[in-house]
């Protein structure tokens, strides 16, 4: 009781020194999400990071931490056996050293090289999302696991059974799903092999990266003056802000919600009728719509309305976060844009790659011409560099 | 999202309102399917030239939008309305672009006159492009009306105006002291009475006009003059609805036998604050700036809709922009129109207080 109530004054604290050491936090104070005020203010779930910058990390109640379950998940995520070739594994297009990514990749490669539609999505702070995959079509992280390896692009498994039948008969994963769940044999079920991945994933979050230490840390030296000024761009004529959310305790530069911003949709625009149509036709089940959106790209630029059917989602794909992205290039759903600089000034371009180019119909309305100056473009992708964590600042050296 | 469906036709869009409108919106349940059918409602885009071949770009995007939106719609509607105010001040350049906007649309297209489109040469080149500034026409047993409901007294119209461009940006200003209340006129108002003589009591009629025929508030000119003596001459006819533009935003209301419905702009919503410019916006200049939901997306709180009458009433389906999307349908056990999600007051959404 006596610990609890140190560790929330120190907490409150810690926010009240947020407030007092940056008056620019005013400026996105309209995004203030005070749900998760109130969360910092209360008791910290167990297995939580204390990284700057971020929220403590939500988990299922179903599904609680524990070091034998995050080791045994690490496991599986690691475990290449899992796929019709035994060599494809999770961590194949989620390397660790590529911040979870599988740069320099466009799009993500599975058994026998076959190829998918989208660029690889980060695992890092996938324990925030509200919803998993670009198009959102999974609703948890356990849920997500389930999936890929059973996509023919990507593990190419027939159905989970040969995974059942390693974990079930394996001496170190009978062993460990016996420490973890209290249970062997057939009563290991996918239910548990995805639980274990998604813990693992949980502890996979990152902050404390430069921008942390200078807003949220009140390190005036940890960002350089471009980069100071890349952050007064991105909270203001950037616009970037609205989608790549900055609170005042936090920064997670998503807003979980899904917008065409004019990527890969321009491609199929006179045949979205058709392809729309035919894709609604077909009525399909949700492990239809996984293969399906991974293995037709013109179906996969239909974006979340693969999901939803709605027509605000065409073409549409979820926020994605910022951090680490300098690690991470290529960039976009679809991998089409090779630097931060092109993506920059694209949005700059409002919505449109190349200058000149047609502006997409379902375009977000978010989405215009932003006018920025080439000093200030330049100033943006400095700012998108300080969002490394300190564990990847090696990986972008080494580029 | 336990919804109470009004009607057997109404079954199969409850079962699937879930906040998107899937392109497959409308599945014929009724006894007679041949009486049944859908239309899509576009309205008020003030297409706005700032010079040369330069467009206000917001107002460009929510017309491309919503042309693109509703060539998408499977089973596609019998026709479109466009429901007044193409363009912003009336220019030629304006109704052209904005027409040329407008041709993209793959169905057969009738449109209603705003006071956006009339004030600068009265409407001249716009009958050039749309024809007449008023008519009706039967389709599959529902007699339409289309009223040019924007006209005023002469004496304004002719009035002091150094020229007619002044005139035209008096009556633009929506809070404008200086404009005057819209009217039908008596020469329409003869005519509407020849024409309603052709059609019988049972015929469900439809009357399309830019400003509501109801008077809803004068200071915005959401009003007109001689809404009572049309209301009047429609009241023994059975079932008669009223769609409308010009206010930017979902209204509904019924006055005795006649349902008011009106539909969203492509362009603006009102009302609107000023606030997240970072550049110019072209918004209108309001005296009373209000509240609106997400400034930052330009789309928001815009947006068209589909119409169903497959009953001799109309069930409008507002599709809505970053928000979830709207049904204001007839109800025949209350006999007036009612928003399907949020007619209970315990099932609104309490307005935003802070910021």
């Amino acid at each position: 009781m006596r610990e609890k109530a140190v560790k929330t004054m120190c907490l409150m604290l810690f926010a009240g020194i947020v407030a007092c050491a940056h008056v620019e936090a005013e400026s996105v104070g309209s995004q203030v999400n005070f749900e998760s005020v109130a969360l910092m203010n209360g008791e910290r779930p167990q297995g939580d990071s204390t990284l700057l910058g971020l929220p403590p990390v939500p988990y299922p109640e179903n599904n609680p931490q524990t070091p034998e379950k995050i080791a045994l998940g690490e496991k599986l995520f690691l475990d290449s056996r899992f796929s019709t070739t035994k060599e494809v594994s999770c961590s194949t297009c989620h390397l660790p050293e590529k911040a979870f990514t599988d740069s320099p990749l466009k799009v993500s490669e599975g058994i026998k090289k076959l190829t998918g539609t989208r660029n690889s999505p980060t695992v890092l702070n996938a324990a925030y999302a509200t919803t998993l995959f670009l198009d959102g079509r999974s609703p948890t992280l356990e849920d997500q696991a389930l999936h890929p390896f059973v996509n023919p692009v990507e593990m190419g498994l027939k159905d989970h059974q040969p995974i059942l039948d390693i974990v079930r008969t394996d001496p170190d994963y009978v062993s460990a799903f016996k420490t973890v769940f209290g249970k062997s044999g057939d009563a290991v079920t996918m239910t548990e092999v995805t639980q274990a991945i998604a813990s693992f994933e949980r502890t996979k979050v990152a902050g404390d990266s430069p921008f942390d230490r200078w807003f949220y840390g009140g390190e005036e030296d940890a960002l350089t003056d471009a980069q100071k000024r890349g952050y007064n761009l991105f909270v203001s004529e950037g616009r970037c802000v609205s989608c790549h959310l900055i609170e005042q305790t936090q920064a997670l530069f998503t807003d979980n919600r899904f917008h065409n911003i004019g990527v890969g949709i321009n491609q199929i625009q006179k045949d979205v009728p058709v392809i729309a149509g035919e894709f609604l036709k077909a009525e399909a089940t949700a492990s239809e719509v996984d293969v399906k959106v991974l293995s037709d790209k013109r179906t996969s630029e239909l974006g979340r309305f693969a999901v939803s059917r709605g027509f605000d989602d065409l073409g549409s794909f979820r926020t994605p976060t910022l951090r680490n992205i300098a690690v991470t290039a290529p960039y976009m759903h679809d991998g089409s844009l090779k630097t931060l600089r092109e993506v920059v000034v694209h949005y700059n371009n409002g919505g449109v790659t190349n200058e000149g180019d047609p502006v997409n119909d379902f375009l977000s309305g978010g989405i215009r011409p932003l006018n920025l100056s080439d000093k200030q473009v330049d100033d943006l992708v400095a700012f998108l560099e300080a969002l490394t964590s300190p564990e990847f600042a090696q990986a972008v050296k080494s580029r | 999202m336990n919804e109470t469906c009004f009607s057997r036709r109404d079954f199969l869009k409850c079962a699937g309102a879930l906040g998107v409108l899937p392109l497959s919106t409308i599945e014929i349940a009724f006894a007679d399917p041949q009486k049944n059918f859908t239309f899509a409602y576009i309205s008020d885009s003030h297409i706005q030239q700032i010079r040369g071949t330069e467009f206000v770009r917001n107002w460009d995007r929510g017309l491309i939008r919503a042309v693109a939106e509703t060539n998408l719609l499977d089973p596609k509607p019998d026709f479109v309305m466009f429901g007044g105010d193409l363009a912003q001040l009336g220019k030629k350049e304006e109704l052209d672009h904005g027409g040329e906007i407008l041709s993209g649309l793959k169905y057969e297209l009738h449109c209603v006159l705003g006071e956006h489109d009339y004030y600068l040469d009265l409407g001249e080149y716009w009958s050039k492009l749309y024809g007449p500034h008023y008519y009706s026409w039967d389709h599959k047993g529902v007699h339409f009306i289309t009223l040019n409901s924007i006209l005023t007294y002469d004496k304004w119209i002719h009035g002091p105006w150094p020229n007619d461009m002044q005139r035209m940006v008096e009556m633009a200003g929506l809070d404008n002291p200086n404009g005057s209340p819209f009217l039908v006129g008596e020469k329409q108002r003869t005519w509407l009475q020849k024409d309603l003589e052709k059609v019988g009591k049972d015929t469900p009629v439809v009357i399309f006009s830019h400003s509501p025929i109801q008077k809803i508030y004068k200071g915005w000119n959401f009003w007109t003059e001689d809404a009572d003596e049309i209301q009047a001459m429609l009241k023994d006819y059975k079932d008669v609805t009223v769609v409308y533009g010009h206010v930017h935003q979902i209204q509904y209301n019924q006055i005795g036998n006649i349902s008011f419905n009106a539909v969203m702009a492509t362009a603006w919503p009102w009302p609107y604050p000023q606030s997240y410019a970072q550049a110019e916006s072209h918004l209108p200049k309001l005296t009373i700036p209000m509240n609106r939901a997400d400034p930052f997306f330009e789309r928001d709180a815009t947006g068209w809709q589909l119409i169903d009458l497959s009953n001799g009433r109309v069930a409008m389906r507002y599709n809505l922009y970053n928000n979830t999307n709207r049904t204001v349908a007839y109800n025949p056990a209350t006999r007036q129109p009612e928003d399907k999600m949020y007619q209970s007051s315990a099932a609104q959404i309490a307005p935003q207080i802070h910021f």
